[in-house]
């Protein structure tokens, strides 16, 4: 990936993911979620991860942040103020961010080879075959482990949503 | 070029912009958002390491991430709803009961 | 390098204007084709001035319709309502109508065009990964909707917004499997090469369409995505006589007009997809890329050319006379009830699609194809 391109595409992901924990209305921290989602899908292309990007488009941006979206929703939230006051917790966490981000970059912007040049990969590098074909051989027992967690999952979201009889009758719009 | 060394630095600032998040709101959709944003961050290193060691491993991997995220967003997201009907309130700072 | 970033942009701008223009023709087929259904003569007052019809000559009626009706659109007052979020109320058409737009970058609507030395590929961006492409950019067509229904602040309009958001992730998972079921069929994720793998004939004279191959899939493709286009029987997240307009409600002008180009934009889409996948594409029965070989076995040769303008042709043939389908449906068709709708979705085309994905897979191994 050039790299103007990436300094490009890293610039609007940090600035989004500002505006994900800095804004003051939930939506529009969601759609800076979304933005910075798009973002790092089209950094998972940029590094040859083609099916992962584009799977990272359907599934998250498409599907978990609509979800998000519901559940706002049904909540009605409105525009909330940032906490106003505990000056010192802010100061200390934002402090606390900077260094760490600090350290990380000190640590990660030298490491050796082949973490520090961008080397070709195979053309068929992310294609949706050769993930397959990962996916079904060494890592089958993951797989078949995450269905019965996604059905858990499904089972589990609508056991806690549900209204019980008591509470009144089930909201359905 | 870019080197996959860059899109872990890039991993870093967005994981402690995450972390940030978390500690910094009180509202719990905000909160779980910023996670949201940490796992993807995580993501993003993961997929950098595939590529510097030309495995698919790093692929895979997200997928499961990618999936897992996904489970537990809709469980969060129905733990939030359950506790909104209790408290009529999403601000972390109220849910203090079992405080000493 | 520069000649064919040139190349690339020009085919971009191509398929742009292609389907901007065949989106508003749509909007005067759709009148004067539901006037007809309705044994009405529809609209026929637009005059350019008026000097024609005093000259004798026949009222240009498409020309006309085509012109007034944008005008009018643009022209008018644009009001953000009292309390609205001015920023997604400005935003939300355009949000709905970049996925649109931009999954047309996949959709092939020739051969290969020879030109000279440059053997240019007419589709916009040759991805080898287009199925997944286009999930990816159907499923982000939900925010621009949600977010015109929120932000106008009005209580029908959510409703309307909501409603249209449950609907179109529901029959995108019908939509993704009959895709899926595709892919398993024709082997890969590419749409030029699902094209090409489309040439050729069965018994000497039956075109290899892939709607023989694969009706059940058509069926479902077409219903989902008519559902996904919110388009009558499925429209009542913009339900004309419950909703007032659903979710774009409190929208007037320009970005009115934006969110019915979508609606229309969306029929092309669709009719496009349907093109692509099952009716071999830009493939004309019987013509191959050295001229037409019959079933007689006579055979005429062509020039490239005329090969690939041939392709173009019968491609856009075939886009319109589907999007005609979609429209003829939609003045015969009933309006479904909105727990019909989602009944029909969950309970009937999603166990339907994945049933013929497992029936697919079944054919495949056992026939070993």
């Amino acid at each position: 990936m050039p790299l103007w391109l990436f300094i490009f595409l890293a610039a609007l992901s940090i600035i989004s993911s500002l505006g994900v924990i800095l804004q003051r209305h939930p939506v529009h921290s969601l759609l800076a979620l979304v933005l910075t989602l798009i973002v790092i899908a089209v950094l998972f292309i940029g590094l040859g991860a083609t099916t992962v990007g584009f799977l990272q488009m359907i599934v998250y941006a498409g599907a978990i942040m609509v979800l998000f979206l519901f559940v706002i929703w049904l909540l009605n939230l409105q525009s909330q103020p940032l906490e106003a006051g505990r000056l010192a917790l802010k100061l200390i966490g934002a402090l606390g961010s900077a260094a760490l981000i600090a350290e990380l970059l000190a640590f990660v912007l030298h490491l050796p080879a082949p973490l520090g040049h961008e080397h070709p990969v195979a053309p068929d590098y992310g294609s949706i075959g050769r993930l397959a074909q990962g996916l079904f051989s060494r890592y089958l027992i993951a797989f078949e482990i995450t269905s019965i967690l996604l059905l858990v999952g499904v089972i589990g979201g609508v056991a806690l949503a549900r209204r019980t009889a008591a509470g009144g009758a089930g909201g359905s719009m | 070029m870019a080197p996959p060394s860059y899109f872990m630095g890039l991993s870093a600032i967005l994981f402690c912009i995450g972390v940030a998040g978390v500690m910094l709101r009180r509202n719990v959709i905000i909160i779980f958002m910023s996670i949201e944003l940490m796992l993807n961050a995580v993501n993003l290193a993961f997929v950098a390491l595939g590529r510097a060691w030309g495995s698919v491993d790093g692929q895979a991997i997200v997928f499961f991430v990618m999936t897992v995220a996904a489970a537990e967003a809709a469980v969060g997201l129905g733990i939030i709803l359950a506790i909104f009907r209790n408290r009529a309130t999403i601000n972390a700072d109220e849910f203090n009961l079992m405080r000493w | 390098m520069a000649i064919e970033l040139l190349i690339g942009a020009i085919k971009a701008i191509i398929v742009l204007v292609m389907v901007l223009q065949l989106s508003a023709i749509l909007l005067w087929f759709e009148r004067k084709g539901s006037a007809l259904i309705q044994d009405r003569i529809g609209a026929n007052r637009a005059a350019l001035t008026g000097v024609g019809r005093r000259l004798g000559m026949p009222n240009l009626g498409f020309v006309n319709t085509l012109m007034a009706d944008p005008l009018k659109l643009f022209t008018k007052e644009d009001f953000v309502p009292a309390g609205a979020d001015k920023f997604l109320h400005a935003m939300a058409p355009f949000l709905a109508m970049f996925p649109v737009l931009i999954t047309f970058a996949v959709v092939p609507f020739g051969d290969v065009l020879i030109i000279g030395n440059y053997h240019i590929n007419l589709q916009a961006a040759h991805l080898n990964v287009a199925a997944l492409y286009i999930l990816a950019t159907i499923g982000l067509g939900v925010y621009g909707v949600s977010l015109g229904g929120w932000a106008s602040n009005n209580r029908w309009a959510l409703l309307g917004g909501i409603r249209a958001t449950a609907q179109m992730i529901s029959y995108e998972l019908a939509m993704g499997l009959a895709i899926v079921s595709m892919v398993m069929t024709y082997g890969t994720l590419d749409l030029q090469a699902m094209c090409h793998a489309q040439g050729g004939v069965w018994f000497g004279w039956l075109p290899r369409w892939g709607i023989f191959v694969q009706p059940v899939a058509f069926l479902l493709l077409l219903t989902a995505g008519m559902a996904e286009s919110k388009r009558v029987p499925f429209d009542l997240p913009e339900g004309e006589s419950e909703l007032i307009a659903g979710y774009f409600t409190e929208y007037s002008g320009g970005k009115q007009a934006v969110f019915m180009l979508v609606d229309f934009a969306e029929i092309v889409l669709v009719s496009a997809l349907i093109t692509t996948f099952f009716f071999g594409g830009w493939q004309f029965p019987w013509l191959y890329p050295d001229g037409f070989h019959l079933p007689g076995g006579a055979f005429f040769a062509l020039p490239n050319l005329a090969v690939a303008i041939i392709g173009i042709v019968s491609f856009t043939v075939k886009v319109v006379a589907l999007c005609w389908l979609q429209i003829l449906a939609r003045w015969t068709l009933p309006r479904f009830r909105y727990d019909q709708l989602m009944r029909l979705g969950w309970k009937g085309l999603l166990p339907l699609a994945l049933a013929n994905v497992v029936a697919t897979a079944c054919v495949i191994v056992v026939g070993g194809v």
